[in-house]
């Protein structure tokens, strides 16, 4: 018995390393491209890591190409959506999770039904609409854009966490004498952290790594977001991988800082006391 | 403190009906304990004179004002949840000083009323404490903290120990009944054990199905249920009950069990002859003491030892009958024995359950 559980744990671990290693890979295989010299990339065939380092790609990501520029619409973007999306979400979320009102069911399957279709679908309409407006080419109208696409998902994120507080203590707060909105923001919002925390993470890597709507609403490079910015990187007779492999690792140190800040707030465990388990 | 005042007060949940017309008046300071089995509608009621449920007909006062349309947080009232509800972001402190806060109490006031609440529910140690990081039985002294500082009009109680073990449960009775004697609030207490509805209440509520069914003193109910549902719902182990038909003759009344035998009355009863009744006995008055005029012979299927005193789980003519004794000789009883059933503790119920009107014989 004894024998067997420590096999299973052996073997639990192992497949864990084996999928962890599996996912990790190919961000290895951008950091090791990155910083590989141009002359060592093709002549040296595969290795785990160049005989010779070198910080070219990154100097010249920095100061010669648009990428700061890109870098810098990005993280506007991706940050003005997070911080709307949840918002909204934390309020309809909220909403969904506690009221009960006309057409609450057709709203839900409203919001159901925006997730079904590919969004090539509505590239051409949405760029219809958009242009009149003076949203094209533009950080807002991605803005717009992103926000009502993760809208829906991450109500529903939210929905369900609010579903996870007890009724209970809205209910003592209310009539320790608070008005509905103060027990919303002192009593729910407080517990509901690890719930925004996620659903900022989710909503900020959607639309930092977002490519199809960014490709087709802008041009130019004054607007461009860095999935779009990564493309400058292939031209139309070779991709310069090392740079391209540079700005992505650049990249992604936003989103690692991002969930570095937030993921205290994701540890779960936070309204242990409030009820009886 | 105040008075409560329930008038035909009405609940529907879409086309359900939970409450078919309530009528309760609660004076200032007093204690009473809402009792019935699960879905009863006591809970409700609860909830409806908190506020947390919208009233769908009738009136609810509390202190002559009339509250339907008010907030929870407009009707200066204080509820402990049988969940506890603590707030689980804020220490011992910060849950039970909420109330003044969010009021713009001030400071020295808060303090003040935290420290006295700590000291009354011996919580001062476990002030900095997260609700985490309690017992259940702390918890609870949190609620119940938190419902005090503020000195509302009213308490209002929803089960609150029932998430406790027996022992902790008869512990915290009996420090609310010493805490409603010390602030003399008036009280609403709902529950579902009638050892709590008759140690704690200064009357008792007993409801069932959404109606009330009797109001009264714990020893009223217990002496005089006013139908089949309290007789059988008050007092543990609960009371016996056989099929007869009432008789009466000159100077005499009793009721016949299918079998023939009489078992005589101390009363009369305002029944026809024949009538069909319901005999009640309370385990603990039926007597073992064999050669009585009308005494009963039953076999003894089960005995139960309680330390205390003892269950008899006997079968009369087939049916369950329980007798309660503190004679220890009954431990060694049976096969079988015999009982009798003094008239005074006899109760007596109509064909539609209530309890008949007694006469002079």
């Amino acid at each position: 018995m004894n024998n067997y559980s420590t096999f299973g744990t052996a073997l639990h671990r192992l497949a864990i390393l084996c999928y962890v290693v599996f996912a990790l890979f190919p961000l290895f295989w951008l950091l090791k491209v990155s910083v590989t010299p141009n002359d060592l990339l093709y002549s040296e065939g595969v290795r785990m890591w160049p005989s010779r380092m070198s910080f070219e790609h990154f100097r010249f990501v920095l100061a010669h190409s648009a990428f700061p520029v890109f870098f810098r619409n990005s993280l506007i973007v991706a940050g003005a959506t997070a911080v709307i999306v949840t918002l909204l979400a934390s309020l309809s979320g909220y909403a969904l999770s506690r009221f009960t009102f006309r057409g609450k069911y057709w709203l839900v399957a409203l919001m159901l039904l925006t997730q079904m279709f590919p969004l090539v679908m509505l590239v051409a309409p949405i760029f219809k609409m958009l242009s009149p407006l003076g949203l094209t080419n533009s950080l807002t109208g991605l803005v717009v854009v992103y926000t009502a696409f993760n809208i829906p998902f991450a109500t529903f994120l939210m929905q369900s966490f609010f579903d996870g507080i007890p009724k209970e203590l809205e209910e003592a707060a209310k009539i320790d004498g608070a008005t509905q909105f103060m027990a919303f923001r002192q009593i729910v919002l407080p517990l509901t952290l690890p719930g925004i925390a996620a659903t900022l993470g989710f909503v900020f890597t959607a639309a930092w790594s977002e490519l199809l709507f960014a490709l087709m609403l802008i041009s130019g490079n004054s607007a461009a977001t860095f999935p779009v910015g990564l493309l400058t990187f292939v031209s139309k007779f070779s991709v310069d991988f090392g740079q391209m492999m540079a700005a992505g690792v650049l990249a992604l140190i936003p989103a690692c800082l991002f969930f570095l800040f937030i993921q205290r707030y994701l540890v779960q465990g936070l309204t242990a006391g409030a009820v009886k388990g | 403190m105040a008075s409560i005042d329930i008038r035909n007060v009405r609940k529907n949940f879409g086309i359900v009906s939970v409450l078919h017309g309530v009528d309760l008046s609660i004076e200032n300071g007093e204690f009473v304990v809402l009792v019935g089995p699960s879905g009863c509608g006591k809970s409700t009621l609860l909830r409806m004179i908190a506020g947390l449920e919208e009233v769908t007909e009738g009136e609810i006062r509390i202190d002559g004002m009339r509250v339907n349309e008010r907030a929870p947080k407009d009707r200066d009232i204080a509820m402990v949840f049988q969940s506890y509800a603590l707030y689980p972001h804020m220490n011992v402190a910060e849950n039970m000083s909420y109330g003044l806060r969010i009021r713009k109490a001030a400071r020295e006031k808060i303090t003040a009323a935290v420290s006295n609440a700590a000291r009354k529910l011996e919580l001062q140690p476990l002030l900095a404490r997260r609700p985490k990081a309690l017992s259940g039985g702390q918890r609870q002294r949190v609620a119940m903290g938190r419902a005090i500082v503020r000195q509302p009009k009213a308490f209002l109680f929803d089960e609150p120990l029932s998430n406790l073990d027996a022992r902790l449960r008869e512990q915290m009775r009996a420090e609310i009944k010493k805490l409603h004697r010390d602030l003399g609030a008036t009280s609403i207490y709902v529950t579902h054990d009638q050892i709590e509805a008759m140690t704690l209440a200064d009357r008792i509520v007993a409801m069932h199905e959404g109606v009330v069914q009797q109001v009264g003193s714990p020893l009223e109910l217990y002496d005089r249920p006013a139908n089949l549902f309290v007789a059988g719902f008050i007092g543990s182990p609960a009371m016996n009950f056989l099929s007869a038909r009432y008789e009466v003759g000159a100077g005499t009344a009793g009721a016949r069990l299918p079998d023939g035998t009489l078992i005589g009355l101390s009363s009369g009863y305002q029944l026809e002859e024949g009538a069909p009744v319901t005999l009640g006995i309370r385990p603990e008055h039926v007597e073992m003491s064999p050669g009585s005029e009308s005494s009963l012979r039953a076999t003894v299927d089960l005995i139960e030892p309680t330390g205390f005193g003892i269950i008899l789980h006997l079968g009369l003519h087939g049916l369950p009958f329980n007798v309660f004794t503190l004679d220890r000789a009954a431990l060694t009883a049976g096969p079988t024995v015999t009982v009798a059933f003094p008239p005074q503790h006899l109760h007596l119920f109509d064909e539609t359950g209530m309890r008949a009107l007694e006469t002079s014989l």
